[in-house]
């Protein structure tokens, strides 16, 4: 992935030595759209890229929260609704996945299992036990399809590469398509006879032939 | 020629990952407890209280767990199959009253017949999570070592009941 990019930014340059002989609009006119294509990958890729970094500071926003709250635990610890518990109950129940919505998470639903299991998760809180603890509890008996965020394992490989997949096997295509597009240009030699025409169009200097438009 | 015949291979390819998911149930979640022991309980009877069960209990045999409620529309769509089913005493069903009111349940049975062996009471419905369960009714079947085979979700219909969990009971039973 990587390797492409850079290939892409080379292209014009590229392009415009490369094809000896070609009148320049024409370069520009294979060029143009190649650069555009270049920008719009660059866009996608960077968007892919900024996607994951979001999630992974929502990742990250969602699991401080135990630190947070260990101080005002000691002070609600009396109080019958503890907001700190409540928080972390929260904050577990949204990495999982209603069985029975099947599309909203523990903390979203209002089904009457996602109710008990929030009570679970709260039980299993005051005794101590951690965020891992609890979702492998979860799992154990619901299976890898409560987490929102699957195990990568063999049967998950395709869910977690299969987007990256799609993108190698595009950027792939979009490469090939532009190189050949640039490929068709200099394998088209003039013939004699429009080498003549060109001569008598542009005088006998054969340097302006191969001059873009310096005369 | 090949450009046009690529992307027609494509869409047939994609056509058929759509025709295959569209046949598929999203609603039966694979349960993880399949060929693991079942998990441990101790309930009291619906009929009795004051005396309980316990998964210690029902070891040595091959029996069948129906999870059941009052209030569970699709249990009364299968309850006729369980009711010939135990006719036939080719293995205990025990029956997991999931979530409900005892008096209701007491009175369903009446309505549409008993063929439980026992009904568990787990009005709190811990039994049933620890059972993975997240809808009524499921059904499972549990072999001598206490090792869950099978789990049915939804109705048992009497296709299922001929084509699935007769011959496996048959041989766990052999």
């Amino acid at each position: 992935m990587p390797k492409s990019s850079p290939d892409l930014v080379n292209l014009p340059p590229v392009g415009i030595v490369g094809i000896v002989g070609e009148p320049v609009a024409m370069t520009h006119g294979l060029n143009g759209p190649a650069v555009v294509l270049a920008l719009y990958f660059a866009l996608c890729l960077a968007l892919c890229l900024g996607l994951s970094i979001s999630t992974n500071a929502m990742a990250q926003e969602t699991r401080p929260s135990p630190k947070q709250s260990t101080p005002s635990e000691k002070q609600a610890a009396p109080m019958a609704a503890d907001p700190a518990l409540e928080a972390r109950v929260m904050a577990i129940s949204e990495e999982l996945r209603c069985l029975v919505c099947q599309n909203e998470t523990i903390a979203a639903s209002h089904a009457d299992l996602a109710v008990d299991l929030r009570k679970q998760i709260r039980i299993k809180l005051t005794q101590g036990q951690s965020q891992q603890q609890i979702l492998d509890f979860m799992v154990e008996r619901y299976g890898d399809f409560v987490l929102y965020r699957p195990p990568l394992k063999a049967s998950t490989v395709l869910l977690w590469a299969g987007p990256f997949v799609l993108l190698l096997a595009a950027a792939t295509v979009l490469m090939r398509n532009i190189r050949r597009r640039r490929g068709a240009g200099p394998l088209k030699a003039l013939s004699p006879d429009e080498i003549l025409r060109a001569k008598q169009l542009l005088g006998d200097d054969p340097l302006t032939l191969r001059g873009s438009g310096r005369s | 020629m090949k450009r046009y015949l690529i992307p027609l291979i494509v869409f047939l390819v994609m056509l058929g990952f759509l025709a295959v998911g569209l046949g598929l149930n999203p609603r039966e979640v694979p349960s993880p407890l399949i060929n693991k022991p079942a998990p441990a309980f101790k309930l009291p009877t619906l009929a009795a209280p004051e005396k309980s069960i316990s998964s210690q209990d029902l070891r040595g045999q091959v029996w069948v767990l129906n999870v059941w409620a009052s209030w569970c529309v699709a249990c009364r769509v299968e309850h006729p199959v369980f009711v010939e089913f135990a006719k036939t005493g080719t293995a205990p069903i025990y029956g997991l009253n999931y979530k409900d009111k005892r008096d209701d349940a007491i009175r369903w049975l009446e309505n549409f017949g008993n063929p439980y062996q026992q009904s568990l009471s787990d009005t709190e419905g811990l039994v049933g999570i620890d059972f993975g369960v997240y809808g009524v009714p499921e059904t499972f079947v549990i072999d001598k070592n206490g090792v869950i085979r099978l789990k049915h979700i939804g109705p048992v219909t009497p296709e299922v009941l001929k084509g699935t969990i007769l011959p496996l009971i048959k041989k766990l039973n052999a």
